[in-house]
């Protein structure tokens, strides 16, 4: 009886590890089938001619293949949504946790997780016939569809990532320390700027990186909002066509097996080793840096 | 906290002040405690500002999408497919696609998902492998979700043979929807007091009897707030499912998991970039996001009230 406890007590352990590795195990398929149906596109051109080639033009003939302004158009909205996502996202945590009262946060908070909660289409969608509309009057711009409105849109759906880990990070610094600033005289903004922030620095730096993550890599709001056009942006003002724009619309037209497929995929390939490096730099800070109390300051 | 801190610094000032009388401190210390102040109040508006701004947001987009889209919602709208090259009718076959799709990968990654926790909070001892699932599931949380569609259409669609379906679909988002679920029903997990464990296995029971009725049972609560905010989540996906489950137009609704289906974030996309006439279909579209935005954000509401009172049950 006691032996047969064992062997089911060992077989569910088993049992719940092998489920557990599905994740990592995804996440391996993710990454086999990108290459199986990417790397083909390397027999027609050089790697160094897909990256760099400024022309991206896979229906023609003969067809060009190079991604470089669509590198440069998602890498041009995920700087210029960072430098509105950023400060909002980082200001709105420590109002949520330090300055708000308990009762502001608990209404706060729910409009933070809501607005993450927004389906990216909807968003995209009210960038493109509200927002653009509004910018091409204000500014007398030809298009209200380009890098800057979907940098805004963007924004917004970043700052809820970037707002919610900060302020677990913030959260997670020790009273004491903050304790102590203010016994020696600090205001509480001072406390905030000189203690608080440099002792959650490193949650934020995760925060932000994992919110650049998503921007990048978020697709429906560049497809509807950025303008589409696959060449090198010259003012914030230009249309832009990034990675996960172009892959989202030519799919439906590209055959199965064709060039242009495989060259969708490389692409994919890109834009997965450009959200990889950020995650893993992300769980790297996370895990090294691990906020354990005044010891990690 | 920020209670604590005002009530020192007002102590703090009062002090002062009784120290002037004695010994007069110099002045210019309390006209720069005096500025100090007036420089934090600045900032904190600066800060609540900031907040606020969110706020903002979400009201404009939502009031624009009720106020312009409320009208087109009847009940032909909700209830009929759409007719006229989609340019009249309802989206009837999109809720239902919707549905099916959301509720398929929930099904499909809620198992998954709760085992992995499980493993995670109960079994795992520190180590490399631990680490390795971690930076799995840290990762795939990452994943641009337009990946996970190239990846449903590789492997799905085209090697599996299961086509343009609702099963196909239903396993990339449910691929997707796997960190959500892993992350909430951990966060459940912790909130079980160790006392519970303690308890059961000071009766005799086993780890795994100990797991399934005393941790499970007063973790569910937590676990079901996940699952639900996980269906909002893929309900209003539209990259994933484009290659693998939705279609431009089916009139017909699904009769088995092999069938292909509209959904309603791809029909918005669809009607507002690549419609017969999209000038003419506005109000159609609008109406369409009102009915998304109000599922996925009352599933939401829902979620957040619920889990807010469960957390005041627990202190």
């Amino acid at each position: 009886m006691a032996l047969m406890r064992q062997t089911v007590e060992k077989s569910v352990q088993k049992i719940f590890f092998l489920i557990a590795m599905a994740s990592i195990t995804t996440l391996f398929l993710i990454m086999v089938f990108l290459f199986r149906e990417g790397l083909p596109i390397f027999k027609t051109v050089s790697v160094k001619e897909f990256v760099f080639g400024h022309y991206w033009y896979p229906t023609s003939e003969p067809p060009d293949f190079g991604i470089f302004p669509l590198i440069i158009a998602s890498l041009s909205v995920t700087v210029v949504s960072a430098v509105i996502s950023i400060p909002l996202g980082v200001m709105t945590a420590v109002y949520l946790a330090e300055i708000a009262s308990k009762k502001v946060s608990e209404i706060a908070k729910p409009v933070v997780e809501l607005l993450a909660a927004l389906p990216s289409v909807v968003i995209g969608f009210f960038g493109m016939v509200l927002v653009a509309p509004f910018l091409q009057k204000v500014f007398n711009i030809p298009t209200g569809l380009n890098l800057f409105n979907a940098a805004l849109m963007l924004a917004f759906m970043s700052i809820p990532t970037i707002c919610s880990i900060s302020e677990d990070a913030i959260h997670s610094v020790p009273v004491a320390l903050k304790e102590a600033s203010i016994a020696l005289g600090a205001t509480h903004l001072e406390t905030i700027v000189r203690v608080i922030l440099p002792a959650s620095i490193s949650g934020i730096s995760t925060a932000v990186i994992l919110g650049l993550s998503r921007a990048i890599g978020e697709t429906m709001v560049v497809l509807m909002v950025a303008g589409g056009a696959a060449m090198l942006p010259e003012s914030i003002f230009d249309p832009v066509r990034p990675m996960p724009a172009s892959i989202a619309s030519e799919m439906a037209e590209a055959p199965v097996g064709g060039e242009h497929y495989y060259a969708l995929f490389a692409t994919g390939v890109v834009l997965f080793l450009f959200t990889l490096i950020f995650n893993v730099i992300a769980d790297h800070i996370a895990y090294k840096y691990k906020q354990t109390g005044e010891a990690s300051l | 906290m920020a209670a604590i801190s005002e009530k020192n610094l007002k102590s703090g000032t009062a002090r002062k002040q009784a120290d002037i009388t004695t010994f007069t401190v110099p002045a210019q210390f309390a006209s720069g405690r005096q500025r100090r102040k007036v420089f934090q109040t600045l900032a904190f508006t600066l800060f609540r500002v900031a907040a606020v701004i969110n706020g903002i947001a979400l009201f404009i987009i939502v009031y624009f999408m009720v106020t312009r889209g409320w009208r087109a919602i009847t009940w032909t709208f909700l209830t009929q497919p759409p007719m006229d090259s989609m340019t009249k009718g309802g989206i009837l076959p999109c809720i239902v696609g919707t549905f099916c799709l959301s509720i398929g990968a929930i099904i499909i990654a809620m198992p998954v998902g709760i085992a992995s926790a499980v493993y995670l909070n109960e079994y795992a001892r520190p180590g490399r492998a631990l680490r390795l699932i971690r930076l799995g599931i840290n990762n795939l949380a990452g994943v641009p979700s337009v990946v996970f569609g190239l990846f449903g259409l590789a492997f799905f669609v085209v090697i599996l043979k299961m086509g343009v379906s609702i099963i196909a679909g239903a396993l990339t988002l449910g691929a997707m929807s796997l960190p959500v679920i892993i992350g909430a029903t951990e966060e459940a997990l912790k909130a079980v007091p160790d006392t519970y464990r303690e308890a059961s296995l000071g009766l005799g029971a086993t780890k795994w009897q100990t797991i399934w009725r005393a941790v499970l049972p007063s973790a569910l609560p937590g676990i079901l707030t996940g699952a639900i905010l996980g269906i909002s989540r893929a309900a209003g996906e539209t990259a994933p499912i484009m290659f693998t489950g939705a279609v431009f137009f089916t009139p017909i609704l699904p009769t088995s998991i092999f069938d292909e289906v509209m959904a309603l974030p791809y029909h918005i996309y669809v009607l507002a970039t690549a419609g017969t006439e999209i000038e003419a279909t506005r109000h159609l579209q609008y109406g369409t996001a009102l009915v998304l935005i109000a599922l996925v954000l009352g599933i939401n509401l829902i979620a957040i009230i619920y889990r807010s009172r469960l957390r005041r049950r627990m202190q």
